[in-house]
């Protein structure tokens, strides 16, 4: 057993702990859901599991997963400095880097990421040529056709990594500004400049605030990745589409994306975690998380029903 | 008296819109003296504190800390607004403790305590810590050296907060109110730290409700009210034979309170 001990009560009367008659109930039902879930998946043969398992690891699936991680990484990594830069204007003390921030935030928070995308896509209908010289009069030292600069790739990437950075400078303003102002005067009494006490003060403490936020980023953005199939880059679930346009095995090849959705977001859930015990430090109670005890809880659960 | 006030307040005003928080506040303080700032809340000691390290800036008059001029530096006829950085080396001349100490909760106390000296002064870490572990002891927490902000008593936390102000090795100390914040039972250790500062010769403006504590400490004491500086003298006058009126009052209130 695993419950906290009863204290011991001179005279020799025992301490009854409360009993749970009705988890008996919520036990059964959840048995009962998962018989049936599991009876769905094994007895119906249109799952086609032979499929899933041809499929879950063929080239053409796995280079797919290679461009949603890529995808992912690259947007997030860039989005995050892009998200950075923005928050620190946005709380500048110049006004114009204060109005440059608010402009960008309002736009790329305002416009769908498909309408984004299909922009910098069609860029080269707007700007036929992307060059480097003195502008408006001056002469051009090279010029380069938009239409070679911008890949599906780097389109999809800059379509991203503009949104990403939009939403994350609204969640590392909103990290920073949950500091307490006492930090900053502190830091500042002890002669600390503002790019000091930003990154040894403020930011430490406002990374702890924001990792739920950016974990549900990061996710979001894992699978939302499929949106950029709109200007023609595959990537997992564009792949998965393409082959069951093909062969009709809708079902299986679905369960393929599902599977590698599921193990590549339980992966980044597991990192999320470990952030937030390394930037809970000094803010929980117990510096050193106890290990988890899932199964161990959840068996105290079954049995703690009725133990006198 | 010679040299260099350490603190030299002129003509200091300073209002929020229609509100007066200061008005002309005239202050001097000779190095290893310690005056206390008393008063009712809002009379505006605090605000004139945190004008000291220009937590807050002034409208009027001029603050000066060891000769130099708080916020501007004179530049032919003019004085010209510190840049940040100036103004940043110019704060790091006071230390500063606060009601709420303030801690950096993510770091250990001894963390907290070198983080300064460390970045700001370039001490080497080493030698950082070294110091550190000296301050620790002074303040009676060597014990207490790897733990957070949170495993520490309110009592425990000033020291400590006091301990990292020290570490700058500032030439004047300002305390903001610095027992308002704890348990009766804790605001005796932490007092004694500050005696015994006083007694090493730091210089120091402390704002305080403790009555008989800045008596005790302080050579010079300022009873303010509505922004302005009603009563100034030795603690023996100020705070037991007070002239005005509203010092009377607010003595005999603490008194009772106490």
């Amino acid at each position: 057993m695993t419950d906290a001990p009863f204290p011991k009560v001179p005279g020799g009367m025992r301490m009854v702990p409360r009993r749970h008659p009705e988890r008996l109930v919520t036990a059964g039902v959840a048995l009962l859901a998962l018989a049936l879930l599991i009876q769905l998946f094994v007895t119906s043969p249109r799952w086609e599991w032979p499929v899933v398992w041809e499929y879950l690891f063929s080239p053409p699936i796995l280079l797919g997963v290679a461009r949603t991680i890529q995808l992912t990484l690259v947007a997030f990594v860039l989005g995050l400095a892009l998200g950075l830069i923005v928050a620190l204007m946005r709380m500048s003390q110049d006004p114009v880097l204060r109005f440059v921030a608010g402009i960008f935030l309002w736009f790329n928070r305002a416009v769908p990421v498909l309408v984004t995308l299909l922009f910098i896509f069609f860029l080269a209908a707007l700007v036929p040529e992307i060059g480097f010289g003195i502008p408006f009069t001056g002469p051009i030292f090279f010029a380069v056709d938009t239409n070679l600069l911008i890949s599906q790739f780097t389109a999809a990437v800059i379509g991203l990594v503009l949104i990403e950075g939009a939403y994350k400078a609204e969640i590392i303003r909103g990290g920073i500004m949950s500091v307490h102002v006492g930090q900053t005067e502190a830091a500042k009494s002890l002669g600390m400049t503002r790019g000091l006490y930003m990154r040894r003060i403020i930011l430490p403490q406002a990374v702890r605030v924001m990792v739920p936020a950016m974990g549900n980023q990061f996710i979001s953005l894992f699978k939302s990745t499929s949106i950029v199939s709109v200007i023609g880059y595959s990537e997992l679930l564009t792949t998965v589409q393409l082959i069951y346009n093909r062969t009709y095995q809708t079902i299986p090849l679905l369960v393929v994306a599902c599977i590698w959705y599921l193990s590549l977001a339980s992966l980044a859930m597991y990192g999320q975690r470990k952030l937030e015990q390394r930037f809970g430090r000094g803010f929980d109670a117990d510096p050193v998380p106890a290990k988890s005890s899932w199964a161990r809880n959840s068996w105290g659960w079954v049995t703690n029903w009725r133990r006198a | 008296m010679s040299g260099k006030p350490m603190l030299l307040a002129e003509h200091v005003s300073k209002s929020y819109g229609a509100l007066t928080v200061l008005r002309d506040i005239n202050l001097r303080l000779e190095r290893s003296q310690v005056l206390s700032l008393v008063g009712p809340s809002g009379s505006g000691k605090s605000t004139f504190l945190r004008c000291i390290n220009s937590l807050e800036t002034i409208e009027g008059g001029m603050i000066w800390v060891n000769g130099s001029l708080v916020g501007y530096k004179q530049v032919g006829d003019s004085y010209h607004e510190l840049t940040e950085r100036e103004l940043a080396t110019q704060r790091a001349t006071c230390g500063m403790v606060f009601q709420s100490y303030n801690l950096f909760p993510h770091m250990t106390a001894l963390e907290n305590i070198i983080e300064a000296p460390v970045h700001v002064r370039k001490v080497p870490r080493k030698q950082a810590i070294e110091e550190a572990r000296g301050l620790l002891a002074a303040v009676g927490l060597s014990a207490k050296a790897d733990f957070y902000p949170r495993q520490l008593s309110g009592g425990q936390q000033q020291r400590v907060a006091i301990a990292r102000a020290l570490a700058m090795k500032p030439e004047l100390m300002l305390f903001d109110e610095p027992t308002s914040a704890l348990d009766p039972q804790l605001v005796g250790e932490v007092l004694d730290v500050m005696r015994k500062l006083a007694d090493a010769g730091t210089t120091m403006v402390v704002v305080t409700h403790e009555l008989e504590f800045a008596r005790e400490i302080s050579d010079f004491v300022a009873f303010m009210d509505g922004g302005v500086i009603v009563e100034y003298g030795a603690p023996g006058q100020v705070l037991v034979d007070p002239l005005d009126g509203r010092t009377r009052a607010f003595i005999t209130r603490q008194k009772s309170a106490a």
